[in-house]
């Protein structure tokens, strides 16, 4: 590297962040555009359809399976009318697209998506707090649908609305709870001073928290079964259905109900505000994949020689950012064939699961968790 | 009204046994690349699954389908209207314009008395009703299965003489075969017409 982009990048330590931002800004947005097609392909399988298989490479005849799909449906989505109803709350019906969207993509700055490239630890802000931080943001989410709910000032968006908040407080509640084991397991000090002094991890995790999601990576560096999704099975299940409850995805797609409320909160939306709504549901389910990967199934480690600890080299890195991406793309592929999968839950049936099943599940989760760290202690 | 609820073992109120069924049965679609069976005595070149892929694959048309209107040629690739402008008289939206060929207007063969000099068919009037092939005389004319209309604007969508000659070919609806013991006389239609001129009463 060139002495003075070195020298540049060393004085001015918000330039990283930046270049780190942007990137990470563009691999999730190809891959909230390719969720999109991977949806509509997965479910025309599952019905035993075709799906979009047309769009190519513009003004050529190559089709690529349709992968150009989603050029086509950006284009479609701008140089549709942007039509605003008379009757709708002007200001925060402008607001709640940006307001659904803004915080599925904030939570991806606290996720760590690969160990190192050069000297950067590949997480944009290394938070010690970076899970309260994350459930923080998830928290936000519901304004933005709540907004729209409100804005559009017409009765179905108001009932999605309504539903949303509902619901998303609700499985917050049990998610949090789910969390609570993985820290009792990673947030022990213990391991970490069982670190051998001279291991790669310590001198990355050094000076972190232990609420840092990196060091719940390093946590489950051993090996598989050091996996929390096998030391927390319970917790992993009750954590997977509050994310699909968060992101309004079926079974637990209350909010957008096509066949109750039209099309719930979005409505009396059109054009690119629509497909904000719709980029933002996507970039959370990401996001969501990604906290899954994150807390239990190893983040971008695997439990084989050098993907075990943070990279030597450069290729090393972007091999672990490859696997992170991996591994959340497999979570997306679940979300996506369960939509098609499972019907939607009625709404006592929701806040019967959420309240009388999953958070008395996550209490005696944590417990148990306690009766057995203390027994072994 | 009381809907009365299945009582649901402990099991099934776990949702897990359905879930698992619901995986099989996703899992047994998403990999069915066969094909479906919905169109399978339809069309019997179907790659895969219910999807009918568009100007691949066509439906089959059925016999007796009223499409575009088309004029068609006898086997010697002669054009066999006679310009009579019957159909451009009962064309119910007046979709025919013929321009006869006028006063020792030319002919292509023996045995026609005259030919268009101008045949036009405007594609975006027609209704398909059928009515130009049904009077026309000559045979001529006949609805054929085209139902995919295209064009980019109004002028190209009417049709002239020589597209529909073009566009109609010798349809084996033209030919007019006599089949006697087995054997394929050919084309008798100017026999018939003949016949049937002879057999007309005579008034002296």
């Amino acid at each position: 590297m060139p002495e003075f982009i070195t020298e540049l990048l060393n004085n001015h330590a918000w330039l990283m962040v930046a270049i780190k931002v942007l990137g990470v800004f563009a691999v999730v947005m190809p891959m909230v555009a390719y969720s999109v097609v991977a949806e509509r392909r997965i479910s025309a399988f599952i019905q035993d359809r075709v799906g979009p298989n047309r769009v190519g490479i513009p003004f050529t005849k190559i089709k690529l399976l349709g992968l150009g799909q989603p050029l086509a449906d950006g284009l479609k989505s701008f140089l549709k009318e942007d039509f605003t109803p008379g009757h709708v709350k002007r200001v925060f019906y402008w607001m709640a697209p940006a307001v659904s969207m803004i915080p599925s993509f904030v939570v991806f700055a606290v996720i760590p998506f690969g160990s190192v490239l050069g000297a950067q630890k590949m997480v944009i802000a290394d938070l010690n707090v970076g899970i309260l931080f994350t459930f923080g943001i998830v928290s936000l989410g519901v304004y933005g649908v709540v907004l729209a709910g409100y804005a559009s000032n017409s009765k179905y968006p108001f009932l999605g609305g309504i539903r949303s908040s509902a619901q998303m407080i609700s499985y917050e509640i049990a998610m949090g709870m789910a969390v609570v084991p993985v820290f009792m397991l990673a947030a022990d000090p213990t391991w970490r001073e069982g670190l051998p002094a001279e291991s790669e991890w310590n001198a990355y995790l050094d000076g972190t928290g232990l609420l840092n999601l990196s060091s719940v990576v390093a946590y489950q560096s051993d090996g598989l079964f050091s996996w929390l999704i096998f030391k927390q099975p319970i917790a992993f299940c009750i954590f997977l259905i509050a994310i699909f409850a968060e992101t309004n995805r079926l079974p637990f797609d209350l909010p957008e109900s096509e066949t109750e409320l039209v099309a719930g909160y979005n409505t009396e939306y059109s054009s690119m505000r629509f497909a904000l709504f719709f980029m933002g549901e996507y970039a959370a389910m990401i996001a969501g994949s990604a906290l899954m990967v994150v807390l239990f199934c190893g983040g971008w480690t695997l439990p084989i020689d050098g993907f075990n600890t943070p990279a030597q080299s450069l290729g090393m890195g972007v091999l672990h950012i490859l696997v992170f991406i991996g591994k959340i793309a497999v979570f997306l592929g679940l979300m996506i064939w369960v939509r098609w999968m499972l019907p939607r839950f009625r709404y006592d049936q929701l806040m019967n699961i959420g309240w009388k099943r999953f958070l008395p599940l996550s209490l005696a989760n944590i417990i148990l968790t306690a009766i057995v760290l203390w027994a072994t202690a | 009204m009381k809907v009365e609820r299945a009582k649901l073992s402990w099991l099934e109120r776990l949702y897990i046994p359905s879930i698992l069924n619901g995986f099989k049965v996703t899992m047994r679609h998403f990999f069915s690349w066969k094909r479906s069976g919905v169109y399978a005595d339809k069309q019997s070149d179907y790659s895969a699954k219910t999807t009918m892929q568009y100007p691949e694959e066509k439906w089959p048309v059925p016999t007796g389908y009223r499409g575009a209107p088309y004029l068609v040629k006898d086997v010697d690739d002669n054009t066999k209207c006679v310009s009579c402008q019957l159909c451009e008289f009962v064309c119910p939206p007046k979709a025919i314009r013929i321009t006869p060929p006028g006063q020792g207007g030319e002919v292509d063969r023996e045995g026609a008395e005259k030919m268009p000099k101008e045949f036009e068919i405007n594609m975006l009037r027609c209704i398909y009703c059928g009515f130009c092939q049904e009077v026309c005389p000559e045979e001529a004319i006949f609805l054929l299965k085209d139902y995919a209309i295209t064009g980019e604007n109004r002028e190209e969508l009417i049709y002239d003489k020589e597209k529909l000659l073009s566009l109609g070919g010798a349809d084996e609806r033209a030919y007019d075969h006599h089949v006697q013991d087995g054997v394929d006389e050919g084309i008798k239609k100017w026999e018939k017409k003949t016949q049937d001129a002879q057999n007309q009463p005579t008034f002296h």
